[in-house]
């Protein structure tokens, strides 16, 4: 056969890409990076599952494109994608052990190929020993592919159950231990770094057995309560509100003291979230210069509160109108100059305002009221009734409270004769103009909401903070947030916490993460935009939008009123 | 007449010339109380002119691959800058092992060209695999998606090479032969001033010529002017999309090895400020029109390079320099607002945007 014609069989094209992948993701250090934590205590790391998730999936996907044309296919091209990958991890370490590589690649170190030979003495039993492990991946994998729908359903979440709980360990081990009779089985769960073996396999059983009830009762479950009459229905929706409002309510004191201040960071990211996705989600204005009303926001507070400049001496509440007041000043007189460019024109010139405003910050020239690179300090703290919100535990309820007002404005907002005027600027300028809508003010509006959110968001920042300094508004912030709004689905607000938690609290709770935060961001938008460019929590119409395929389900989705949006 | 001028502007159009006016009037008063202070002597301005130049023409070889990549897809391509930090950083190792065995300093030119060619195929390859992942699955997708792909596709790339190469600043060797000042009439230059203006004048050049007068680059301007005629007169339109994007890949490689050897180091980070400033240049000179590109890059790069002393130190404002960031998005913004389509611009920019 001719190499051309090779490289069209699923299994050696899928197999080439994804051992590309393997040696990228092992050369950038992220499996060594990750190999300190244990998914399940000596038998898997991180690192180790992350290679062997993509091998997996890859091996999957190439059986998968054979399915149509009989087993012994699926199980040659599994096969065959599982042993090129694993040959190519292979020659990666040949080629580290007979050449220095760290020189060029400084992750390529003695440690790392010891990683993926299975820490063996003798490398070439290693490298038998991956070859093998890859030709057993490939084989699970076409297997897998040959199982009815639920079982393969079944076994994806048992194990990656386990995956998930490995990975959160220092989530939930802490907030379990807590409570009396759960301690000894958490020490059983947990013995130390990672879960134990018997831990590990209980749980895949548990998940496992409730992921089957599921898939056979699960649909009769959901049409029982969709049979429930309206108004016992409103009920159930209201008693699951006022518990989810208990459980945040109580939050910080069942976290402790770090997981606290994850929260309030994510918190931060909501408030920051819910702002820009009313610019970008609903409006359909791309914005990359949101961090600079989020900088007016909180260096409004500074030089109002802190002594350190001495021009006043307000307290935050005092500060805080005027923060978001600059803020939605700020933001109609942005929107004014960019009020005739559309799509990447736009993005550039916000772009360009946001650096603009922090080059400026970060100027000498303004530096005896703005205080330049040192930035201002000493901001004193919130406080209500001699009550100061302090510590993280305080701090997030402050955010809390931050992020029901945003919410609520922004969900009567999205349903107002404003937000629909917005969607549809977003979905066609020209024919909004056309019905009658008053594209400046409609668009105004935006960037002033927007904004004043941003700077509201910008404020409680600066007193969490004690002090602001230019290089915390960087580029990088508006790019975060543009991350969490589109992973989380852009329009939709429950969207926005999805995707604030997954961007921004899964990184703190990872440490070994920060290195690799940005770049899994890149990856994420890719691959959203290719994948499920709706998110993950999309807004009803915008799947509908986007899968038109469908027009049954949308239109039962439209008989049944406005349906619960699912992930 | 009052009254048609009323009638013509509306509460935005006016507000936006009084800014402009503003500025307007605080360049011409800044720079009038420079010259007439006389802090700087005519050898300043000479200096800067020249460095101006010599940036400009590096800005304006990386915006050739954002406005032909526009001109094609009409998409901003805002992973590019990412192809041009891949080239040099990759080719540092090349020259640093150059440099280290000797071929730098006794075969100058060899290692140069040497060094010129892995920087050239590293972003070659970096922007055609772009093109291949990132782009092509959404050919034809709302306008905002490519868009988005393309800053996650920048970040990505980044980080990548962070991961492969680490985070510090890498040092560039410095080449012997272009150590020192070379006087051209009665100016003094800087010689590696003069070896970055006259490679990238003549990369521009060869690239303009190549567009204009091979077969394959009038099937790249055909493709630019209509896709689905193009493909009806038998032009793989496909293949002169990967090109596109390849040539603006090599062409912002040779860039980055010039910008290398001017600014003596590279960094995973290099890529954003010269990226935007490229684009910048790119929508100055006319986004799409490849001549607009470089005009554009040499008139921000020289800008750029006077612009803080002569319109900002006589306004008494403390180290100018710093701000000489600020003065390239602030034009990037005014030429957005007040002519989106450049100095040579052609209608589409507000057609098709």
């Amino acid at each position: 056969m001719n190499p051309a014609a090779a490289l069209r069989l699923p299994g050696i094209r899928l197999g080439l890409i994804g051992g590309a992948s393997l040696v990228l993701l092992s050369l950038i250090g992220m499996v060594e990076a990750f190999n300190q934590r244990e998914i399940v205590t000596d038998v898997i790391s991180m690192g180790q599952t992350l290679l062997l998730l993509t091998a997996v999936f890859i091996a999957y996907l190439a059986a998968k494109h054979e399915q149509a044309r009989g087993r012994g296919r699926v199980f040659a091209a599994g096969i065959a994608a599982g042993l090129i990958m694993a040959g190519m991890l292979a020659l990666l370490v040949l080629l580290g052990h007979s050449i220095n590589m760290r020189q060029v690649f400084i992750n390529a170190s003695p440690v790392l190929f010891q990683t993926l030979v299975f820490q063996q003495e003798e490398i070439w039993t290693g490298i038998v020993l991956l070859l093998a492990a890859g030709a057993l991946i490939g084989l699970s994998a076409a297997l897998l592919c040959l199982q009815p729908h639920w079982l393969r359903r079944v076994i994806t979440t048992g194990l990656c159950s386990v995956a998930v709980v490995g990975l959160l360990q220092d989530l939930i081990a802490p907030i379990f231990a807590a409570w009396g009779p759960l301690a000894d089985l958490v020490d059983l769960i947990f013995p130390g770094n990672g879960v134990s073996i018997p831990g590990a396999v209980g749980l895949l059983v548990v998940v496992a057995a409730l992921s089957a009830a599921w898939s056979f009762k699960g649909q009769a479950v959901q049409d029982r309560i969709r049979a429930l009459p309206p108004k016992s229905r409103r009920g159930l929706n209201f008693a699951a509100l006022l518990a989810g409002a208990l459980v945040l309510l109580i939050l910080p004191q069942a976290l402790g003291l770090f997981l606290s201040e994850v929260m309030t960071i994510v918190g931060l990211y909501i408030l920051l979230g819910l702002g820009l996705n009313i610019v970008v989600g609903f409006a359909g204005l791309l914005d990359l210069g949101y961090v600079a009303f989020f900088a007016i926001g909180s260096y409004t507070v500074a030089i109002l509160t802190s002594p350190e400049l001495g021009f006043f001496d307000w307290n935050f509440w005092q500060a805080l109108p005027l923060a978001v007041l600059f803020g939605v000043m700020a933001g109609v007189i942005l929107g004014v100059p960019v009020l005739k460019m559309r799509g990447d024109y736009l993005a550039i010139a916000t772009l360009g305002f946001g650096e603009i405003i922090r080059i400026m910050v970060l100027s000498d020239f303004l530096r005896p009221w703005l205080g330049g690179a040192q930035g201002i300090g000493k901001i004193p703290k919130a406080e209500v009734a001699g009550f100061e919100f302090a510590t993280p535990q305080e701090i997030y309820y402050l955010i809390l409270a931050g992020c029901f007002l945003v919410g609520f404005i922004s969900w009567r907002l999205r349903d107002s004769r404003l937000g629909r005027a917005w969607m549809a600027v977003r979905e066609d300028e020209d024919v909004a103009q056309a019905m009658g809508i008053n594209l400046v003010a409609t668009k105004l509006l935006a960037f002033a909401t927007g904004a004043g959110f941003s700077a509201l968001s910008g404020a409680i920042f600066a007193t969490k903070l004690g002090s602001v300094y230019p290089h915390s508004f960087n580029v990088m912030i508006s790019i975060n947030i543009l991350c969490v709004i589109i992973v989380g689905g852009m329009g939709s607000m429950p969207g926005v916490a999805v995707g604030a938690l997954a961007l921004v609290g899964l990184p703190e709770l990872l440490r070994e993460f920060a290195d690799y935060r940005l770049l899994v961001y890149g990856a994420a938008l890719v691959a959203m935009m290719l994948l499920k460019p709706e998110g993950l929590w999309p807004e009803a119409t915008r799947q509908r939008e986007l899968h038109e395929k469908e027009p049954t389900a949308a239109a039962a989705a439209l008989a049944d009123g406005p349906a619960e949006p699912r992930a | 007449m009052l009254q048609r001028i009323r009638e013509r502007m509306n509460p935005t159009d006016i507000v936006m010339w009084a800014i402009g006016a503003v500025l307007l009037v605080m360049i011409i008063w800044g720079s009038a109380a420079t010259l007439v202070k006389g802090v700087y002597s005519t050898h300043h301005w000479i200096d800067f002119i020249v460095f101006g130049l010599a940036q400009g023409s590096v800005y304006a070889l990386i915006a050739m691959g954002y406005t032909m990549v526009y001109g094609v897809l009409r998409m901003i391509n805002f992973a590019h800058s990412e192809v041009f930090m891949s080239g040099p950083y990759t080719a540092y190792y090349f020259a640093a092992y150059f440099y280290r065995s000797g071929l730098l300093e006794s075969h100058p030119v060899i290692s140069m060209v040497l060094v010129f060619v892995i920087s050239m195929a590293t972003s070659t390859l970096i922007a055609y695999l772009l093109e291949l992942i990132a782009y092509r699955p959404l050919r034809g997708a709302p306008r905002l998606v490519p868009l988005i792909t393309a800053i996650g596709a920048s970040f990505f790339l980044q980080y990548v090479f962070r991961g492969l190469y680490g985070s510090g600043f890498q040092a560039y060797p410095v080449v012997k032969a272009l150590e020192g000042h070379m006087m051209v009439g009665p100016v003094r230059i800087l010689k590696f001033q003069i070896l970055v203006i006259v490679a990238a004048a003549f990369l521009m050049i060869a690239l303009y010529q190549f567009t204009q007068r091979t077969r394959l680059g009038k099937a790249l301007r055909s493709v630019s002017e209509d896709k689905e005629a193009s493909a009806l007169m038998g032009i793989d339109v496909d293949r002169m999309i990967s090109m596109t994007f390849m040539i603006g890949g090599a062409a912002a490689g040779a860039a980055g090895v010039l910008y290398a050897i001017m600014f003596k180091q590279v960094h995973f980070f290099m890529g954003f400020i010269p990226g935007i400033k490229a684009f910048t240049a790119a929508v100055l000179g006319g986004i799409g029109n490849i001549p607009g590109a470089m005009l554009g890059g040499i008139f921000l790069g020289l800008v750029e390079s006077v612009g803080p002393s002569l319109f900002l130190d006589g306004l008494g404002i403390v180290a100018p320099y710093q701000l000489k960031d600020a003065i390239a998005f602030t034009m990037l913004v005014l030429v957005l607002i007040f002519r989106p389509t450049g100095i040579l611009g052609e209608r589409l920019a507000v057609k098709k945007a």
